[in-house]
């Protein structure tokens, strides 16, 4: 690549000629402000706070302006701080400034951008007169997962990015012009009348808190203040090398003895590890999928333990409901067994049982809603936070994380395996039911546990598996665009896979929309290396060998996909009201 | 209410008649919408178009809310508008406005409760010559007399004026 | 010097649209003819030679655009003539459109083989639908007569035009913009680099022009750069055609030589102002253009002469208010304009209209505060220099060269503010 010579801020420097003036600063150590851009998106340049200085009297966005060679920048000229400080001063003018109570205090970009450009008070009611009234429509408080707050959108467009081209629900755009301009669902509808998947990514990506989680923590409070009730906790995987990210800790940080410790320390009955019903997961679908190989059932068959992906599948690949696994999501397998199974154990009547999960993901709230989520006639499970949520009420309960001691889960769901907590990972659920599957099909030991084809953030990953003379055609996909184009394949006859494993978010759940939120582009690879650091440590790394498992079944269940499991552990999916089917234009 | 159906038929004919292609949108949606009584593209249209060409309805939403000749929601099966740029307000627009509110029984900005007429300011439609101008269903008309307004508010919309 | 030329609006009315025949007779397509003959370098050096800038707004040396245009290779190359003109206080392209459209399709040939352009296209605004039928029978027309097509007159050069028609948004005038309409999405603007002329109407190399611009083009090579440089002045050769209007008594569109002065267009073309009021002030170049004070009137219509002045030629528009205008009232109906057509994409425009029409809307009502007047010339100039485009860097020139001119009666307090 050709070379350029720049001087930015005085500084002379020599780079590619492909670079934007963004880039190029961050080769002279200078971090100009940015509020639209973000690393791993397509540059927008439609905030207007990253102007530079470029001739007399010139003004270009650093983030969208390749530099030439013999370019001269002044990152902070007097008209560069100037006009940077004006634009920042015309969001707030129309932006809600009620930081104390937003959900984003202290974790947001405009507030970062106010810092940097030391804004105060009389700089803004040079604009606005003081009291900033905010033109824009009511929340969208309609759905289980995610709250929509439209007076604090600064319209980056980030959002509608991440839906459209990752997520491929297309549910948001910019509507209307001028100072109607909107970043909303078709017909301003709220996001229940939509085909929103709730995945989550939307929040995810914004810099402010115009979208996030719908918050959980005071009815769970509630639950542990009640004395009648026992509060049971499971926690996913995803969770446990992303939480200490929000105490200050490197992400992929394996944080579950401390993660169990302040949960009991916050009041939970029981602490139990949703690892254990990703490991009834395996059983159920691995039995699934051999016999619908056997008997000539519906293939490929595909996951269901995301329930964004379910959502997506609903909305946009109803006629293909038959190639889903009927299994539950381990969270709500936990769930009907926290409500039956564990109910007897413990004596205690289900009604009296309030059952929380911790997960990384927002469509999880959703899901723990749905109708058919019920074994004993009322909700299985009562609440769902996400793992942000948790990270606020421990630090509501004061505890201190980072230097409490470790403890360990409750029994009799504390047992797992490595192949339980793969599930966190895209990939990690394939990989886990082909260490069963293998030695189910085989009868022979599996020595090599790391089936590394499928690991990975490549969006569309498959493999050729040698199932002791059998090759089975595997695929596995993250990201709700990737998903779109195995689900194609099926829907026009052409797939050649036997079993295929999908998450909706980018990466699996470590990426999930109730994670940390960060603008890091190897955040997901950092949580990633920290699921499978766990896995490798285990001594048990195959569902089948779990003993607590096998118990259930011995106890309880009796064979897998037999008449009980059926009843609790699996499900049924309907087409969402207004399903489109979508053919693929190829481009 | 509206009859989709036979709408549909309709529509399905224009989108044939351009290309079911997404570069077509905006001729595939004026068209239609000139098929709608009441000016205005109906939800159900808006999204039987996005299945047609393959796109969101998001984005469907988008264009139509973008130009000004489209409109989400109903307005009068005639469209009389006065420019209110630069031109006709220094040519004294508002008394032109005030003898169309009167013929018309309606105030600008608003469609008439009978659903007949509607009445709105829009931007400079290049008429500067013949200011102060109005559009009666895209008819262009300048230099106007009281006399001369009242023949063509009859032309256009017929006698159903208060 | 004379006033008024007819170069290029020699054919306005002298024959019929609908029969090809009549435009034929008047020597029509004789300039497409001696295109051919003189080749792409030699059309290129003709309009060099003639000095022709860009008729839109932007004035580029129309030459050195049609040099870089042709320069970029592709096997689809798009010509789309810029019809959507949207800018307030405009019309000159409509009287091409309407009394010589064959100009038009003949100044498009003659550039599409100038530029190596293999589909043309006209897009014309929505609010001259009246025209759109007319336009598309002339395309058939000239099909027929094979001066548009494959292989027009026997040159082995294959070039076909389409009708486009807008749907309502001035923004749209701008090209990138105008060709996102044309993929059918909503007109916002493109982020530049990459220019359209190398990414442009579906990603391929486009070459946008204005109606008066692809018109000059055909004017320029019927008559020679010789000719038509012998108007005008040392630095904006030629002829140019504007849209009087306003508080003029004939408004219309004029063919001028540049350099006559503005005072020469408002008593001698306008017929002076209405009423025999006093000229108070103009807005040049259309709603984005400056206002300019009674006392300028009697500098040159010329590029150099406006620019020295803070001027700028734009589209042509000549607008005229008379004395018993207020500046208020009329920043009042520019900002009115500006507000219903930013696309609302960037913060500053979106943002900065919002703020300037409440703060407008005070200062019209008298109810403006010493904060709001402080206010406005920040607000303004944060959107000159930080816009995304060309809509929002100008929206506020009115504005900005109000205060310039017309800060006594823009900020005293008593009668100004009080309503009429």
């Amino acid at each position: 690549m050709k070379e350029c010579n720049v001087i930015i801020d005085n500084k002379e420097i020599t780079i590619d000629s492909g670079m934007t003036i963004l880039e190029a600063a961050k080769v002279a150590n200078i971090n100009i402000p940015t509020l639209c851009y973000h690393p791993v998106q397509e540059v927008k340049a439609n905030c207007r706070i990253c102007l530079v200085q470029t001739g007399k009297d010139k003004l270009v966005t650093a983030c969208s302006t390749p530099v030439w060679d013999g370019m001269n920048v002044k990152t902070n000229s007097r008209l560069v701080r100037d006009t940077q400080k004006g634009v920042l001063e015309l969001i707030l003018a129309n932006h809600d400034q009620d930081c104390l109570r937003c959900v984003r205090n202290g974790k947001c970009e405009l507030q970062d951008l106010c810092e940097m450009f030391n804004i105060s008070r009389s700089d803004i009611e040079d604009v606005t007169l003081g009291d900033v009234t905010v033109d824009s429509q009511a929340m969208d408080v309609s759905n289980p997962s995610i709250v929509r707050d439209y007076s604090k959108c600064v319209k980056c467009n980030r959002c509608v990015e991440t839906c459209t081209k990752v997520q491929d629900a297309s549910v948001l755009a910019a509507s209307h012009r001028s100072t109607d301009y909107t970043i909303q669902p078709a017909f301003g509808k709220t996001l229940d009348h939509t085909l929103c998947t709730y995945c989550g990514q939307c929040i995810n990506v914004c810099p402010v808190g115009a979208i996030y989680e719908k918050d959980y923590i005071d009815q769970v409070w509630d639950a542990l203040d009640d004395p009648d009730m026992h509060v049971i906790v499971q926690i996913a995987p995803a969770v446990r090398v992303a939480l200490g990210e929000e105490f200050g800790m490197e992400a992929g940080t394996n944080v579950t003895g401390k993660l169990v410790a302040a949960l009991r320390r916050i009041g939970f009955d029981r602490v139990f590890d949703t690892n254990f019903t990703a490991d009834l997961t395996i059983i159920e679908e691995g039995y699934e999928l051999l016999g619908r190989v056997k008997n000539s059932g519906t293939l490929p068959m595909v996951t269901s333990c995301s329930p964004g992906w379910i959502n997506y599948m609903e909305g946009f690949y109803p006629d293909l409901i038959d190639n889903m696994s009927t299994c539950k999501s381990p969270q709500q397998m936990f769930g009907s067994l926290s409500k039956t199974y564990y109910s007897d154990k413990a004596e205690i009547h289900p009604s009296k049982i309030y059952t929380v999960s911790i997960m990384p993901c927002t469509a999880k709230k959703f899901e723990a809603q749905r109708p058919e989520m019920n074994s004993y006639g009322a909700i299985d499970v009562n609440a769902v936070l996400t793992t942000r949520e948790l990270a606020r009420m421990i630090k509501m309960s004061g505890v201190d994380f980072t230097s409490i001691s470790e403890e360990q889960y409750d029994d009799p769901f504390g047992i797992t395996t490595g192949a339980a907590v793969i599930f966190g990972a895209t990939g990690g659920v394939m990989e886990a039911a082909l260490r069963t599957v293998y030695e189910v099909v085989t009868g022979e030991e599996l020595e090599a546990l790391d089936f590394h084809e499928v690991r990975g953030l490549d969006g569309i990953k498959s493999a050729d598996i040698d199932l002791g003379g059998t090759v089975v055609k595997v695929a596995v996909a993250n990201g709700l665009a990737n998903a779109r184009k195995l689900m194609e394949e099926i829907r026009l006859g052409k797939s050649e896979y036997t079993f295929i494993e999908i998450m909706a978010c980018p990466g699996g759940c470590i990426g999930g929309g109730g994670q940390p939120i960060s603008r890091d582009p190897d955040i997901r690879a950092k949580r990633i290396k920290g699921i499978y650091g766990i896995d490798r440590h285990k001594v048990l790394r195959k569902s089948h060998e779990n003993p607590a498992v096998k118990k259930l079944y011995d106890e309880f269940l009796g064979q897998p996909n037999g008449h009980k499991s059926h009843e609790l552990l699996h499900t049924h999916y309907t087409p969402r009201p207004g399903s489109r089917i979508k053919t693929m234009q190829f481009e | 209410m509206m009859q989709f159906e036979n709408l549909f038929e309709k529509v399905e004919a224009i989108i044939d008649k351009y290309g079911r292609e997404r570069a077509n949108l905006l001729p595939i949606l004026t068209d239609t919408q000139d098929l709608v009584d009441h000016n205005f593209i109906p939800e159900e249209v808006a999204e039987f178009i996005a299945c047609s060409l393959c796109i969101p309805t998001s984005q469907v939403y988008e264009v139509i809310t973008f130009y000004a000749v489209l409109s989400e929601v109903p307005k009068g099966k005639h469209i009389v508008q006065v420019c209110d740029s630069t031109v006709c307000r220094l040519n004294k627009n508002t008394s032109l406005v005030e003898a169309l509110e009167k013929e018309l029984g309606v105030s600008v900005g608003n469609t008439r409760p009978d659903g007949e007429v509607t009445l709105e300011f829009t931007p400079c439609f290049g008429a500067c010559d013949i200011s102060p101008a109005i559009r009666i269903d895209k008819k262009v008309y300048g230099n106007l007399t009281e006399e001369k307004l009242v023949k063509v508010i009859n032309d256009n919309i017929g006698g159903m004026h208060s | 010097m004379k006033r008024t030329a007819n170069l290029i609006s020699g054919n306005f009315k002298k024959y019929d649209p609908l029969q090809i025949d009549s435009y034929i007779a008047i020597d029509g397509f004789k300039a497409l003819k001696k295109g051919f003959e003189l080749g792409s370098d030699g059309i290129i050096d003709e309009i060099n030679a003639s000095g022709l800038m860009g008729r839109g707004g932007a004035a580029y040396p129309t030459g050195v655009k049609l040099k870089q245009s042709r320069d970029v290779p592709g096997d689809v190359k798009y010509l789309i003539c810029n019809a959507d003109e949207g800018e307030p206080a405009t019309f000159k392209d409509r009287y091409l459109l309407e009394y010589d459209p064959y100009s038009i399709i003949e100044g498009m040939v003659l550039t599409a083989y100038t530029v190596g352009a293999t589909h043309g296209y006209i897009y014309v605004r929505e609010e001259y639908s009246y025209l759109h039928n007319m336009l598309r029978k002339t395309l058939d027309l000239a099909r027929q007569g094979n001066f548009l097509g494959e292989n027009i007159l026997g040159k082995g050069f294959d070039f076909d035009i389409e009708l486009f028609s807008g749907a309502g948004a001035y923004i749209c005038g701008e090209g990138s913009s105008l060709i996102e309409s044309m993929e059918g999405k909503s007109g916002r603007p493109r982020i530049k680099p990459p220019y359209t002329k190398v990414s442009g109407l579906f990603r391929e190399p486009t070459l946008v022009h204005n109606v008066e611009t692809l018109t000059t083009i055909k004017t320029i090579l019927y008559h020679g750069a010789g000719v038509f440089s012998k108007y005008g002045t040392e630095e904006s050769k030629g002829t140019k055609l504007i849209s009087l209007c306003g508080n003029v008594n004939n408004p219309g569109v004029y063919e001028i030589p540049f350099g006559i002065t503005i005072r020469e267009i408002i008593e001698d073309l306008g017929g002076g102002v209405k009423d025999n009021l006093d000229v108070k002030f103009l807005q040049l170049g259309g709603a984005s253009g400056a206002i300019m004070p009674k006392s300028l009137i009697d500098i040159p219509y010329a590029y150099e002469s406006f620019k020295e002045n803070g001027l700028e030629i734009g589209s042509g528009a000549v607008l005229v208010a008379d004395s018993t205008n207020r500046i208020i009232d009329f920043l009042d109906s520019v900002q009115t304009f500006f507000l219903h057509e930013s696309c609302g994409k960037c913060t500053p425009c979106r943002e900065g209209n919002r703020q300037l029409s409440n703060i407008i809307g005070r200062m019209k009502d008298g109810s403006a505060t010493d904060n709001d007047v402080a206010s406005v010339e920040r607000i303004a100039n944060i959107m000159k220099y930080a816009s995304f485009c060309g809509l929002g860097k100008t929206a506020p020139t009115a504005v900005l060269t109000a205060i310039r001119y017309f800060s006594d009666e823009l900020f005293s307090k008593g009668d100004v503010y009080e309503r009429m």
